[in-house]
């Protein structure tokens, strides 16, 4: 008799979804399904409003990243004023934004999967948290939190709160950086970058106790996608959004940001809220990409800072020049952590950044503007549409996990395939369609601009359709 | 030469000059009586019922703004009546509009935000109303937004009293109240309207607003907007 589990909700990670396995009369899985159970809307009640709200509206979409939403949208912004904004705007825009990586990152690794790393995938799920992590391995849990607690207390710095700062406006940002806090975030650095070097010393030693799930997380051919600059190198702020494909050949490269569309197609689902994002010229489902840190690091060539690079090379080394599996996300993030500290210090050393003229002023000048950046789950693009007097007529926003929406069904379903079997059920199976998840660190709240809470569950459906077990994982 | 009378606010023996309102003369000595619709400088009138005041032998609350100190009056302007009205009336006002302070110009600068927290309120009791109603971004270099109006009739009365343009107005009744600018006009269609920026000085909340400030940076200044009608001898 064939019957469906249902991991309803699943837990450890931002948002809020459920996850469906339907096993045919064996045992065995027939098929999965992913859904997105949040609705909210952003896109509709922001119709009307002044466009220099939007950075403040969409930075509510999520606590976590209020940053990328904030200079996402700050972005549009600029490009409906049609002006350049002042470079020091720039450098500590970009210096935010890194400041967000460095604790999402840190968020993600430690509080949310770290867990299942380093507890196992297989132990106690009563334990299996970050309050278990504290106990088994004191030092790590410390570890994320002063990494989180480095990026949080750097965003205040620089924009005065830590969740949903003000600070990014339309035009640059309204507040220019002071020697002493530079000085403050510079003296931090040090610590951050030694917990990261530690930590990916430790995953690199822990590579080879994950065979299976290394080879059937998500293990399969795709596009990616991601910015880079014109030689190639890693960018989260601003850049060219370059796809390429599965044998890392490219695929198309958007220079001008409102050129998105013609690439990025939108697909709804019928059982989720989430859309599902396609590289247009091959179609839906064809174009699915992935995107994120595996998608970032496989379409850059370097990310061009001389740490980062050389754990980069050594990445390249152990898995490839195009890395498939999504098990390896997490040591694509940890890498860019590291990059992110770098790149803070890099930034933080350029002399202009102190300088004082860090805002553009202008009207509404276009009644189009798109903003691109990489937040720290992928490419998050703002489309506004205003009349000439500057009320929003339209967005359009598209979510780093909405990208990877098509891959992470895949990866679900490659997951359930390998590990679930219905004939010895045990929750230790479960964890790992959870897992491959949280490895794409999905902020389901952002990708529907929906509110949510973090669970997700899981459901086991007979052939008859009748519902047989239930686990909130 | 007015008449010299007496009166007690809240036990305090205080000797003053007549047709002077309670809320005049009480702020003068150091008591505390909260207000939205009134302004130094403009006629009183009434309208955001958050100043009511207890008067000995009077058997309802008045408004402190519009009514005139009488000789041997006494008045109260702390009671746990009056702070639950004024609660009342406060959470009202939330309850009409669609007050968003986290996304809202004058977050952290707004009276009506920073009333809210100084009388205690945490939460609104009374279901929202939740009106649709647009945002007027016509005007050059100002917008209104009637989310955020309270209708305190301040930017009605500065333009007309003080800049002598009346610009605005507030047309229907009760719950439907809106302010319109020249008999419902857009306000960058606006024939009146010298762009002077009195009624968006005068606003207490972010209901008008200059254009391109960003969430929390719009700060507003009323005193020298009372110190023209000061000088000018309209009002003191």
């Amino acid at each position: 008799m064939s019957r469906t589990i249902t991991i309803d909700h699943v837990t450890r990670i931002e948002g809020h979804a459920k996850i469906d396995i339907h096993l045919n009369d064996q045992g065995k899985v027939a098929s999965t399904q992913f859904h997105v159970t949040q609705f909210r809307g952003f896109e509709k009640f922001v119709e009307g409003r002044p466009y220099y709200e939007m950075p403040a509206i969409t930075a509510r979409i999520c606590g976590i990243c209020p940053v990328s939403h904030l200079l996402a949208s700050v972005k549009a912004c600029d490009a409906i004023m049609a002006v350049q904004i002042p470079e020091p705007a720039q450098l500590l825009r970009e210096l935010l934004h890194c400041a967000q990586f460095v604790q999402s990152h840190g968020l993600s690794f430690f509080h949310l999967s770290a867990p299942d790393l380093l507890l196992g995938f297989d132990s106690d799920p009563k334990l299996r948290n970050i309050v278990g992590l504290i106990e088994k391995h004191p030092e790590a849990a410390r570890d994320g939190i002063a990494l989180r607690k480095f990026g949080q207390q750097t965003i205040e710095r620089l924009a005065g709160e830590r969740i949903h700062p003000s600070w990014t406006v339309p035009g640059g940002v309204n507040k220019p950086l002071s020697a002493e806090t530079r000085d403050e975030i510079l003296a931090e650095l040090p610590i951050a970058r030694s917990i990261i070097r530690r930590t990916l010393k430790t995953f690199k030693a822990m590579l080879d106790d994950f065979p299976a799930e290394s080879d059937a997380f998500g293990n399969m051919p795709s596009a990616y996608a991601g910015l880079v600059d014109f030689d190639g190198n890693l960018r989260i702020y601003d850049g060219i959004l370059r796809f390429k494909d599965s044998e890392g050949k490219p695929m198309a490269s958007v220079s001008r940001a409102l050129d998105y569309s013609k690439f990025i197609g939108e697909a709804a689902m019928p059982d989720s809220y989430l859309k599902a994002p396609y590289f247009k010229p091959m179609g839906y489902p064809d174009g699915a990409y992935r995107v994120g840190p595996l998608g970032r690091l496989n379409v850059a060539e370097q990310c061009g800072t001389p740490e980062a690079d050389v754990e980069l090379a050594e990445y390249r080394q152990r898995l490839g020049r195009i890395v498939q599996s999504s098990f390896f996300y997490h040591y694509a993030r940890l890498i860019e952590a590291l990059y992110g500290v770098e790149r803070m210090e890099q930034l933080l050393e350029n002399p202009l950044i102190l300088d004082r003229h860090v805002r553009a002023e202008a009207g509404v000048n276009a009644l189009e503007g798109v903003g691109i950046i990489e937040a720290p789950r992928g490419t998050l693009i703002h489309h506004y549409k205003v009349d000439e007097n500057g009320a929003m007529k339209w967005a359009n926003l598209i979510v780093a996990t909405g990208h990877n929406n098509l891959a992470i069904n895949k990866s679900i379903q490659q997951v359930a395939e390998r590990f679930v079997d219905g004939n010895q059920f045990q929750e230790g199976m479960v964890n790992r369609v959870s897992a491959v998840v949280r490895a794409y660190d999905p902020c389901l709240s952002c990708s529907t601009h929906a509110l949510g809470q973090t669970p997700m569950q899981m459901r086991l459906y007979g052939p008859d359709g009748q519902m047989l077990d239930e686990v909130a994982t | 030469m007015p008449q010299k009378i007496s009166l007690r606010i809240d036990g305090e023996l205080i000797h003053t000059a007549g047709q002077r309102s309670i809320l005049e003369v009480a702020l003068e000595h150091g008591k505390f009586i909260p207000s939205l619709c009134h302004m130094k400088g403009l006629a009183s009138v009434g309208a955001c019922r958050l100043c009511i005041v207890e008067v000995a032998g009077v058997g309802r609350v008045l408004p402190a703004c519009s009514t005139p100190v009488q000789d041997g009056m006494a008045v109260t302007t702390q009671s746990d009546k009056l702070r639950r009205y004024r609660k009342i009336a406060l959470e009202l006002l939330f309850a009409e509009r669609n007050h968003v302070c986290a996304v809202c110009v004058s977050n952290g600068h707004c009276e009506l935000q920073g009333l809210a927290t100084k009388l205690g309120v945490t939460g609104v009791r009374y279901p929202y109303t939740f009106p649709k109603i647009g945002v007027d971004l016509t005007h050059k270099k100002f917008t209104l937004d009637q989310n955020r109006c309270i209708l305190c009739t301040r930017c009605v009365r500065v333009c007309a009293e003080v800049e002598g343009a009346h610009v605005w107005d507030v047309s229907s009744r009760g719950v439907g109240s809106r302010l319109v600018c020249e008999l419902n006009r857009k306000w960058g269609e606006s024939r009146n309207c010298t762009s002077c920026g009195k009624c968006v000085q005068s606003c207490p909340t972010g209901a008008l607003a200059e254009k391109g400030f960003a969430v929390e940076e719009m700060t507003k200044r009323t005193e020298p907007i009372s110190r023209l009608t000061a000088l000018r001898g309209v009002r003191p």
